[in-house]
């Protein structure tokens, strides 16, 4: 078996032991979403005008929020100095981690948003395009966060700093993901944003992982 | 070709010493270009037809917003170079360069706002340049916070090297998402007009504004490097017989 297949899987037991890992983030989407509702109106057509905004910040934030540990724990047992020292692509071995932080997080969080999406009043019809617009934003959300929590691995107390560094980053996930699920709503064709969600997607498969892996390098010295 | 010029950059005690002796001469053409423009542009230029005297803001303006962009290639490159090479050198200069960046970015935010509050009636629009300015900011903050964040020098040189790096593959995504997120909000309005040429005697002055400012911003960065080298070779016995 490869090795960042073997990460991956590793990672994956790891969470299945300690399931709050994959239940917080989606109980966070949930208040997230309960709050705007309690704060804004509880009409339905308006919640349904904000609700890709709604939508796409709560999984934003939701998946930030178990980041921190996604390198640090590792880090702090010497797993990460292990892999380090291996011999194997630490890009690839970075890569398991963060397919595993997706499959924690970012596919929960897309599984559970037509839920969300039909409380904020959001038709049936739409939640095809919404699944694949989430599915397809939260693989560079994880990529993204894999960068910043590589980056602040040397940082004691980084959760606040990881946010900081990895929201802006995420502005143009947020831009088309946001308009491909208003797009959805609308009953409109949202496969030219999906396209440009995708090509996101691959940008940050591509070069995220080497970044990340040279942070973590450094973050190790 | 003789690579010896290139390699003696990489000492911190000649760097200090050609940064000392290269400083007033950007420093003082800065200021004579500066005072000059903003006499001509203040004063000489003629009021813009449509705006009246309120586009004289465009002298501060422009400058900044080029600046801030600018100087965060300078910092992106001077951080790559930090990183490939190992030169601590350009490390400190890709140190001395953010927060200048940010200044710069935060003076183009707000004479923009100001700006804004006579022609579009409001302190802040969601323009997209305005939108992209505003995160090109926090990036800046990011940086500056992870370098501060990091005990270990070394460390927080090359992680924020990194992080430069990655901003400079996001910069241009975020500025075209966010120019799009706008423009489909948005009907084309007062920032889409069309730019009538200018002309010369309000061009001038704006040229050697953007020129005054480049100037400025070289001989403060010399300034905060020779101050960063210092700082980071406290216990280097050269700095002992420069201070003393």
């Amino acid at each position: 078996m490869s090795a960042w297949a073997g990460v991956l899987w590793r990672d994956l037991r790891l969470a299945l032991r300690r399931p709050g890992q994959v239940v917080h983030p989606l109980a966070f989407f949930a208040v997230v979403a309960l709050l705007f509702t309690l704060g804004y109106t509880p009409e339905l057509g308006k919640l349904r005008q904000i609700a890709p905004g709604v939508l796409w910040v709560g999984a934003l934030l939701a998946s930030q929020l178990s980041l921190d540990g996604l390198f640090r724990e590792d880090a702090e047992d010497g797993t990460l100095e292990q892999m380090v020292l291996s011999g194997q692509p630490l890009a690839a071995l970075v890569l398991g981690k963060t397919a595993a932080h997706w499959v924690i997080t970012g596919l929960p969080l897309t599984l559970m948003a037509p839920v969300v999406g039909f409380a904020l009043g959001v038709p049936v019809a739409a939640m095809p395009g919404i699944l694949c617009a989430l599915a397809l934003g939260t693989v560079s959300l994880s990529l993204i966060g894999a960068m910043g929590a590589s980056l602040t691995l040397g940082v004691r107390r980084g959760g606040v700093l990881l946010s900081l560094l990895t929201l802006p980053l995420a502005v143009p996930v947020l831009i088309f993901g946001a308009r491909a699920t208003e797009l959805a709503i609308a009953g409109e064709g949202l496969i030219g944003v999906l396209y440009l969600l995708g090509s996101l997607a691959v940008l940050a498969l591509t070069l995220a992982p080497l970044a990340a892996a040279a942070a973590v390098r450094i973050g190790l010295e | 070709m003789d690579w010896t010029w290139f390699h003696r950059l990489a000492s911190p005690p000649h760097i200090y010493r050609v940064a000392g002796t290269l400083t007033p001469w950007f420093a003082w053409p800065a200021g004579l270009l500066i005072v000059s423009a903003l006499y001509a542009g203040l004063f000489l230029a003629p009021p813009d037809y449509q705006q009246g005297e309120g586009f004289r803001m465009i002298y501060v303006h422009a400058p900044s917003a080029w600046l801030s962009v600018m100087i965060y290639g300078v910092m992106a490159t001077a951080a790559a170079v930090g990183l490939i090479w190992r030169m601590k050198v350009a490390h400190a200069a890709a140190a001395s360069c953010a927060a200048i960046g940010a200044s710069f970015t935060f003076v183009s935010l707000v004479t923009g706002m100001l700006w804004g509050k006579p022609m579009w009636g409001t302190y802040w629009v969601w323009d997209p340049r305005l939108t992209a300015q505003l995160v090109l900011l926090i990036l800046y903050l990011g940086y500056m916070a992870l370098r501060s964040g990091i005990d270990d020098l070394g460390r927080a040189d090359r992680a924020s090297a990194v992080l430069a790096i990655i901003g400079v593959v996001n910069l241009p995504i975020i500025r075209y998402s966010v120019e799009w997120w706008n423009s489909i909000h948005q009907a084309p309005s007062v920032m889409k007009m069309e730019r009538p040429s200018m002309p010369f005697d309000m061009l001038a002055p704006l040229l050697m504004m953007l020129l005054g400012f480049t100037l400025l911003f070289a001989a403060v960065m010399l300034v905060r490097m020779r101050a960063e080298v210092l700082r980071r070779e406290r216990g280097a016995s050269w700095v002992k017989e420069v201070v003393s």
